[in-house]
C-alpha cells in the first residue's frame, strides 16, 4: 500500500474527506514511523493511546460530516508549548515532569480544528541554542545524516527532524532568533516565522518576549499556509498579539509573481561565504527571475551588528523571564538553608550550561551601571536594524537570502562547543528578522555536494506573510526539492 | 569593560546561581569574550536614536476588569514540589 506518511496535509485532508483513507490509518502510519525513528531522539514525550483515541473520534466526525479544518491530522508539538495534561518541560531539568493545567492558545486553536497531538518534540533547553545540543534529553539526530550523526539545528530541532523523517504530518515550532528557520533548513523542510504578534504567545514558555513567535514546520509551503491559518489570530490573553485581520494564507498559493521586486542584500554575502550556499542563492534568484520577478540589489547596512544586538537583548529578556524558576511553584526543588539557598541550589542544579550563561549575561547587562552601556545601546541599534528593513522595503517587496551560512554540522563539533560565539554566528542570517519583528520562511532549495539540505530564506514586510507564500510557492515549484 | 571574579560572583548571586570557586576563572574569561564581542555595538553612532523596546506598533487594548478564570488552586498546586493546606511551602522567611 501507498505510504500514508508521504502525503502532505493538503492531500491527506482531501483523501480523508473522500473517505479514501481513515484518520486511524493515518495516525497509525505516523506512529509506526515515529517508533521506527526513535534513534533520532525527536520526541521527548509520546502518547500513542491518546492519539488513537482522538483518531477514532475524528473518524466519527468524518462519518457524520462534522469534520473540522485539521480533523485527524497528526502533529508533533515543540516542548515549549504548554499542553494540558501532557508533560511540558522546555527540555530543561528544572521543569521536571511539569504537567500544565492549561493549554497554550496556539495548540488550543489546533485542537479546536481537530488536530491530533502525537507528543512533544525535543528542542534546545528553553529554546536557547542552534543545534539542539543543549536539551536535557540529548541532541536530535538529523535524519539526513550519512556516516556521522549531524545536528538537526535548533532550537526546534525535534520539530524539523520529525517532519523530515515523517514522524508527524507537521509540527509547531517557535522562533526567537532563527529557531524555526535554521532547523528547517538543516532538515530539508519548510518553516515560517510569522510577523511578531501574528500568533499568540500565551502558554508558550517565554524565552525573549519581544522576539518570540510561534509558527509551523511542514513538508511544504502549502501545508505551512494551512497550518498558519489555524495558528494565527488575536488573543485577549496576549497583549502583544495583533488585532489585524488574518488573511487566508492558502489563497496566495499559486499566485503570479510577475513584476514583484525581490531584494538581494549585499551585506549577506560576506567574504568567505560557503561557495555552495552562495551558488544556490544565485540559483534561487535566477529561478524567481524566470518566474517573472525582478531582482534588485538592496542594502541592510547594520546587518553586522544584528548578532551582538541580539545577544544583549535576548539574554536580558531571558534572565528576567527565567527568574520564575525558583523551585517553589512547579518543577524540581533542591532544598537549602533558607529561601535564597533554595533558589540558588534549585537553579544551579536545574539549568544547563548555556541557559546559565545567558542568565548571567542578561543579568549583567541589566544591572545598575551597565544598563545604558549594553541594554539601552542594543535597543538603539535594534531600531537602526529595523529602519534598514523599512528603507529596503521601499525598493523591494520581499528579500531573498540563504537561511544559514553553513550546512548541518556534526554533533559535538569541537569548534562550535569550545567557543559559544562560534555557535551564535550560525544565526547571522536569521536574527535581524526577529529584531525587526518581520515574517520569514525557510524552504529547501537543494542538496550540498555532501548530500545535505540547504535552505533559502524569504523575508517579508510586517504582516505580509501573503507575499512570502506567493513567492515561496513559486520557488518551491522551480527548486523541485525531493523530500526524504 | 573587562570584568573580574568579584563581579562574576556578584552577578551570579543576583541571578541566584552558584558559580563554583574552580569555575570562576573560566566563567570570567568566557564572560569577557562575549562582552568584548557585543562591544562592537559601540562603533555605531546612536545619537538621537530612540531605543526600540517593542516592534508592536498597535496600542495596547483595554478590557473590562472582570474575573475570567479562577477557583483552580488545586490545579495550580498540582505541580508544586511542596504544599500544605492549599498553599506553596517555602523555608521559614519571617522569624
Amino acid at each position: 500500500m501507498h505510504d500514508l506518511t508521504d502525503l502532505t496535509i493538503d492531500t491527506a485532508l482531501i483523501k480523508l474527506k473522500n473517505k479514501e483513507i481513515s484518520p486511524v490509518e493515518l495516525v497509525r502510519a505516523y506512529i509506526e514511523k515515529a517508533k521506527a525513528g526513535q534513534h533520532y531522539n525527536a520526541y521527548v514525550y509520546f502518547d500513542e493511546e491518546q492519539a488513537i483515541k482522538k483518531a477514532e473520534e475524528a473518524e466519527n466526525h468524518y462519518a457524520n460530516g462534522t469534520n473540522r479544518q485539521l480533523e485527524g491530522i497528526p502533529l508533533g508539538i515543540k516542548d515549549l508549548f504548554c499542553t494540558k495534561d501532557m508533560q511540558t518541560t522546555a527540555c530543561s531539568r528544572i521543569l521536571g515532569k511539569f504537567v500544565p493545567p492549561y493549554e497554550s492558545t496556539v495548540t488550543q486553536k489546533l485542537l479546536d480544528e481537530g488536530a491530533i497531538f502525537l507528543g512533544k518534540l525535543n528542542m534546545d533547553e528553553f529554546a536557547m541554542g542552534g543545534s539542539n545540543e543543549t536539551s536535557c534529553f540529548g541532541p536530535v539526530i538529523n535524519p539526513w545524516s550519512k556516516n556521522i550523526p549531524l545536528v538537526a539545528g535548533g532550537s526546534s530541532g525535534g520539530s524539523a527532524a520529525a517532519v523530515a523523517a515523517k514522524m508527524c504530518a507537521a509540527a509547531t515550532g517557535t522562533d526567537t532568533g532563527g529557531s524555526i528557520r535554521e532547523p528547517s533548513a538543516f532538515c530539508g523542510v519548510t518553516g515560517i516565522k510569522p510577523t511578531y504578534g501574528r500568533c499568540s504567545r500565551y502558554g508558550i514558555i517565554a524565552f525573549a518576549s519581544s522576539l518570540d513567535q510561534a509558527g509551523p514546520i511542514c513538508k511544504d509551503v502549502t501545508d505551512c499556509a494551512i497550518l498558519l491559518n489555524n495558528m494565527a489570530g488575536y488573543d485577549l490573553k496576549d497583549s502583544t498579539s495583533s488585532q489585524k485581520d488574518v488573511p487566508d494564507f492558502r489563497s496566495f498559493i499559486g499566485q503570479d509573481i510577475k513584476g514583484l521586486k525581490v531584494g538581494i542584500p549585499a551585506e549577506y554575502r560576506p567574504d568567505g561565504l560557503n561557495s555552495e550556499v552562495a551558488l544556490y542563492w544565485d540559483k534561487a534568484a535566477e529561478m524567481l527571475k524566470s518566474a517573472g520577478a525582478e531582482i534588485v540589489p538592496i542594502h541592510l547596512p547594520h546587518t553586522k551588528y544584528a548578532l551582538p544586538t541580539y545577544y544583549v537583548i535576548a539574554p536580558a529578556e531571558a534572565s528576567s523571564n527565567l527568574a520564575r524558576y525558583d523551585g517553589v511553584r512547579y518543577g524540581v526543588r533542591v532544598d537549602g538553608n533558607g529561601l535564597d539557598e533554595l533558589y540558588i541550589n534549585t537553579r544551579t542544579a536545574g539549568f544547563g550550561a548555556e541557559v546559565k550563561r545567558r542568565i548571567l549575561i542578561g543579568t549583567y547587562v541589566l544591572s545598575a551601571g551597565y544598563y545604558d552601556a549594553y541594554y539601552l545601546k542594543a535597543q538603539k541599534v535594534r531600531r537602526l536594524i529595523k529602519n534598514d528593513f523599512d528603507s529596503a522595503f521601499s525598493k523591494c517587496d520581499i528579500i531573498l537570502t540563504p537561511t544559514s551560512p553553513i550546512e548541518p554540522f556534526a554533533i559535538g563539533d569541537k569548534k562550535m562547543l569550545e567557543n559559544p560565539i562560534n555557535m551564535y554566528l550560525n544565526d547571522v542570517f536569521t536574527v535581524s528578522v526577529n529584531l525587526a519583528g518581520l515574517p520569514a520562511m525557510s524552504l529547501p532549495i537543494g542538496l550540498s555536494s555532501n548530500g545535505l539540505p540547504l535552505g533559502m530564506q524569504l523575508i517579508g514586510r510586517a504582516f505580509d506573510e501573503g507575499t512570502i507564500f506567493k513567492v515561496a510557492y513559486q520557488l518551491e515549484q522551480c527548486a523541485n526539492f525531493v523530500r526524504m | 569593560m573587562a570584568i573580574d571574579n568579584e563581579t562574576v560572583r556578584k552577578v551570579a548571586f543576583l541571578s541566584r546561581l552558584c558559580v563554583e570557586q574552580d569555575k570562576l576563572e573560566d566563567t570570567q574569561k568566557e564572560f569577557n569574550k562575549i562582552l568584548a564581542w557585543v562591544e562592537e555595538l559601540n562603533e555605531v553612532n546612536t545619537d538621537n536614536v530612540k531605543p526600540l523596546v517593542s516592534v508592536n506598533d498597535e496600542a495596547l487594548s483595554l478590557r473590562q476588569d472582570n474575573v475570567i478564570s479562577g477557583q483552580m488552586s488545586d490545579a495550580i498546586l498540582k505541580n508544586a514540589p511542596a504544599k500544605e493546606f492549599g498553599y506553596f511551602v517555602v523555608p521559614k522567611v519571617v522569624e
